[in-house]
């Protein structure tokens, strides 16, 4: 997109994928804000008289070996899962831009030393570093978002530091400079801003990555804990019930993969209408 | 013989990398609380024994003297003793890496058999209801959870169709490969949902690049020109998206191991946090993470040797 293509006399044309996007976020937002009053039953309210029951009128998302409502789960499991996405970004995109652009304005042997650190933390496979550090500070959320901060920033510090390295040499730093405005405020108030831009489309599609890695560690036992409604144990729950009650399993997934495609149709929107590719 | 020379120069890049791997793993496992002596001998922690290990591992030293020791006995191919299955880490890596590089290696391949024909179908037909239609499902499919997935193919192919086995490794090659379909399909779907999206966009480049049009002028078809000029040149940032996405597709496998009970390393890990066998989180962590660094390694040199234009 060329500079400047956007003017206050000229309407912006949202992108099609980024309307889509927002809606199904926004939809999102509203079951997990309302939950208490959209979910028709009690998320963990047992009712061993109806385990195990096929949709219906009553339960349209049929009911589990514990005779729970697995429609009113899935709502309160929005709740949760959005969360765990929401700051699960959060802490990676704090830590990473702002060691990012620390390490690109500096230069120098900062820059060395947090450039091979993001090295070899990418060199690890990101479950797996993720995995390990929850093995040690024990199983649960908590531990999810420490993993998550501590695995997570390196996407966000080399992307900023590559925008850092650029917007350094450009003419409205150099007029900065010359102004005698601190290294602060030039990094912080001038290229921090406009850095920001790539961080913030790539933080979309890194929510998707974060619900996909925070339901799979709670689906393997070592996130959130039952019997919280939360979309990963719930499909970790129904496995045993497979053979029987296939919609235990089926409707937490599908509504991972909706809220997953709402995330990836914002990035992709916001990145068509920001001019950012990944 | 000028571009291959980084094939010896390489390598000495990777040492720092390396041992930045074994420093966080150092620094991870020694983050626990108690005395590793204990961790590392597990059930078989009498007095002498943990005054042996002191001893080797100079657990009495400064914490650098440590990670020396540490050091040096990963060179001699020790890391520890497994608490649970009481043998050698080492070897019980050994034991499980079958079921997980066939795991890598199956669903690679169905990957690449999935995502070429419809790159190709939406790359040539471009703005068509096809290209759109892949590319929606295409987007639809990073959102894939991976461990959903391969239930919902249990689902439908074990449970309905009773096509193949629910779970487990099988006996025998035949046995096995009937084993594994369905892990491989699980990863595979996942993966492919990258690959396609990527493929496309470097066919769809190479489609409309000075070779592809030098080679219409000479007369040849549309046809030839894509099987020969478009889709070798399109297939090598492939293989290093493939590289790239090495960590991805590990962390899958650890997924997918649990879901249908792949006696695999991924499955080891996971039982070895829950049982708090840190030897193994410890050693499994090292191995996953090297092989990473040795696929990207490999996938270097496959790109200088397929592209000569490459300079590393």
């Amino acid at each position: 997109m060329k500079a400047g293509s956007i003017s206050l006399a000229m309407p912006v044309r949202l992108p099609v994928p980024l309307i889509l996007g927002l809606c199904i976020i926004g939809g999102a937002v509203i079951l997990a804000l309302f939950a208490p009053f959209i979910a028709p039953y009690d998320p963990i309210l047992q009712d061993t008289t109806n385990t195990l029951k096929p949709p219906s009128r009553a339960h349209p998302f049929g009911t589990d070996n514990f005779g729970r409502d697995v429609f009113s789960r899935v709502i309160w499991g929005t709740r949760v899962d959005l969360q765990m996405g929401l700051i699960g970004v959060l802490f990676p995109f704090i830590i990473g831009n702002t060691i990012g652009a620390i390490s690109g304005y500096v230069g120098g042997i900062v820059d060395t030393i947090f450039m091979r650190i993001v090295d070899i933390v990418l060199a690890f496979p990101f479950l797996v570093l993720m995995l390990a550090i929850i093995a040690i500070l024990g199983p649960g959320i908590g531990s999810f978002y420490i993993a998550m901060a501590l695995v997570g920033w390196v996407s966000y510090a080399r992307l900023i530091r590559a925008q850092t390295l650029v917007l350094k040499h450009s003419d409205f730093v150099t007029a900065a400079r010359s102004l005698g405005f601190s290294h602060g405020r030039i990094m912080f108030r001038h290229i921090v801003p406009n850095a920001l831009v790539a961080s913030i489309v790539f933080s979309m599609s890194d929510v998707v990555l974060v619900i996909l890695s925070g339901a799979a560690v709670s689906y393997l036992g070592l996130g959130v804990q039952p019997p919280t409604a939360e979309w990963g144990i719930m499909i970790a729950e129904g496995q045993n019930f497979i053979t029987t009650a296939w919609w235990i399993t089926t409707f937490p997934g599908l509504a991972i993969v909706a809220l997953a495609f709402g995330f990836s149709m914002m990035a992709d929107g916001l990145g068509e209408l920001l001019g950012v590719r990944e | 013989m000028d571009r291959f020379r980084f094939v010896l120069y390489r390598p000495l890049q990777l040492l720092p990398v390396l041992l930045g791997i074994s420093i966080i793993t150092f620094v991870l496992i020694r983050s626990i609380p108690g005395d590793p002596a204990r961790l590392l001998l597990g059930t078989k922690s009498t007095p002498e024994a943990i005054a042996r290990i002191r001893a080797q591992f100079g657990l009495d030293e400064p914490l650098w003297v440590q990670y020396l020791y540490f050091l040096k006995n990963l060179f001699n191919g020790e890391m520890g003793t497994s608490i649970l299955y009481r043998i050698d880490v080492v070897r019980l890596i050994g034991e499980r890496i079958g079921p997980t590089l066939s795991l890598v290696l199956g669903s690679v391949i169905l990957a690449i058999a999935i995502a070429v024909p419809l790159a190709t179908a939406a790359a040539r037909n471009r703005g068509s209801l096809i290209d759109h239609t892949i590319r929606i499902i295409s987007t639809a499919g990073l959102g894939f959870p991976a461990f959903w997935l391969g239930i919902m193919l249990i689902i439908l192919f074990s449970v309905k169709f009773d096509m193949f086995p629910v779970s487990g490794y099988g006996d025998g090659f035949a046995d096995r490969l009937h084993h594994m379909v369905l892990p491989c399909l699980t990863v595979a779907l996942a993966l492919s949902a990258v690959l396609t999206r990527n493929l496309r966009a470097s066919m769809i480049a190479e489609l409309s690049s000075d070779h592809a049009t030098a080679a219409r002028a000479r007369g040849l078809p549309e046809g030839m020109v894509f099987w020969r000029h478009v889709l070798p040149n399109s297939l090598v940032p492939t293989i290093n998206l493939l590289a790239v996405n090495i960590g991805w597709l590990i962390g899958g496998t650890v997924v997918v191991e649990t879901v249908f009970s792949l006696p695999g390393m991924g499955q080891l890990l996971v039982r070895g946090i829950f049982t708090r066998d840190y030897m193994v989180v410890q050693g499994v962590a090292m191995a996953f993470a090297c092989a990473a660094v040795l696929i990207n390694f490999l996938a270097d040199i496959l790109t200088a040797a397929a592209d000569p234009r490459v300079k590393i």
